[in-house]
């Protein structure tokens, strides 16, 4: 008898429909208590910052959407990648089902960091490569939904987007070093910052946060809560769309036993 | 209501939109979800199969 892995188990669809329900209700009443805490240390217990004032609560909100947008389309690009390789339809529903939540926290992450921008800068918008890539990344998001839209053929939209998403994912480490330029001396790599308006990275750093931890903290915790309501819509939309093909499926089966018997009546 | 300052209108205008963001793509899952399921629940009344179930 053939040896199955955990993973090949549980990426059943039938066996992901069972699991799924009670792992997505776990995850969202888990993102929820979180997520309650962290607007609660946002605007009852972090301090006002002494530059930024009040408008430093902004962040609780824009920094996770800005990680969750780059985490969104690491998780379709690894999908699709998964999808192209080992050819599991499981793979291809992560997919997609991944698209229109990452592309949300995207816009999120544009509406809210202009809505910072306008009183620390003065201004909403400035074209440059921070901000661009951000943009760009969210026209990839609408290009990998509007592609898979177009083409009829379920399984011909599922490689062409899949090759697409992989192709895009250029754009992460692009967002990452358009601020902060990237030098690793060993390999001879120097790439400057661009000139930009946007501040360097204050918690992903190589020298440890920047931030307060009275900052610091509630950050993180909203980090924490948004990251798992991510998880749990992920779930949430990858059952929709196997409900989705099932019933796609048994429409045609319908359809095709029908012309059957059509032709069995016209024979007879 | 909360005193925010003189740049309050900016602090909620970020939060409404992650509000309105958030519980409309929660709203578009659970009706997308339930529209899936009331369509399959018809079909397997109608006794129609999945052609891999057999």
């Amino acid at each position: 008898m053939a040896q199955v892995s955990i993973t090949q188990r549980l990426a059943n669809p039938t066996r992901f429909l069972g699991f799924s329900y009670y792992l997505m209700m776990g995850i969202a009443g888990l993102s929820a208590v979180v997520l309650t805490y962290g607007m609660y240390l946002a605007f009852f217990v972090a301090p006002v910052d002494y530059q930024q004032g009040h408008t430093v609560k902004i962040m609780f909100v824009h920094v996770p959407a800005a990680w969750l947008a780059m985490m969104g389309y690491a998780i379709v690009a690894l999908s699709s990648f998964g999808f192209l390789v080992f050819r599991h339809p499981l793979a291809d529903v992560s997919a997609k089902a991944a698209v229109p939540i990452g592309a949300a926290f995207t816009l999120l992450a544009l509406v809210t960091g202009s809505l910072w921008g306008k009183p620390m800068w003065g201004t909403y918008w400035v074209w440059d490569a921070r901000l661009t890539s951000v943009l760009i990344l969210f026209f990839m998001y609408l290009g990998l939904m509007a592609l898979r839209g177009a083409i009829d053929d379920d399984s011909l939209a599922s490689k062409l987007t899949a090759v697409l998403a992989i192709v895009g994912v250029v754009i992460l480490p692009f967002i990452k070093i358009s601020v902060e330029g990237l030098s690793i001396p060993w390999l001879g790599i120097e790439i400057p910052s661009w000139n930009t308006l946007h501040q360097p990275s204050s918690v992903l750093r190589t020298d440890g946060p920047k931030i307060h931890s009275s900052i610091l903290i509630p950050l993180l915790i909203n980090a924490l809560g948004f990251t798992l309501l991510f998880l749990a819509m992920h779930l949430k939309a990858m059952r929709n769309e196997i409900l989705r093909r099932r019933v796609k499926s048994m429409r045609i089966a319908a359809v095709e036993r029908a012309a059957h018997r059509g032709d069995g009546v016209a024979a007879e | 209501m909360m005193d925010l300052g003189k740049h309050a209108v900016f602090i909620w205008a970020s939060y409404g939109a992650v509000a309105l963001v958030i519980g409309g793509l929660i709203a578009w899952l659970l009706v997308d979800g339930a529209r899936h399921r009331r369509s399959l629940d018809e079909l397997e009344a109608r006794g129609v199969r999945r052609r891999s179930a057999g």
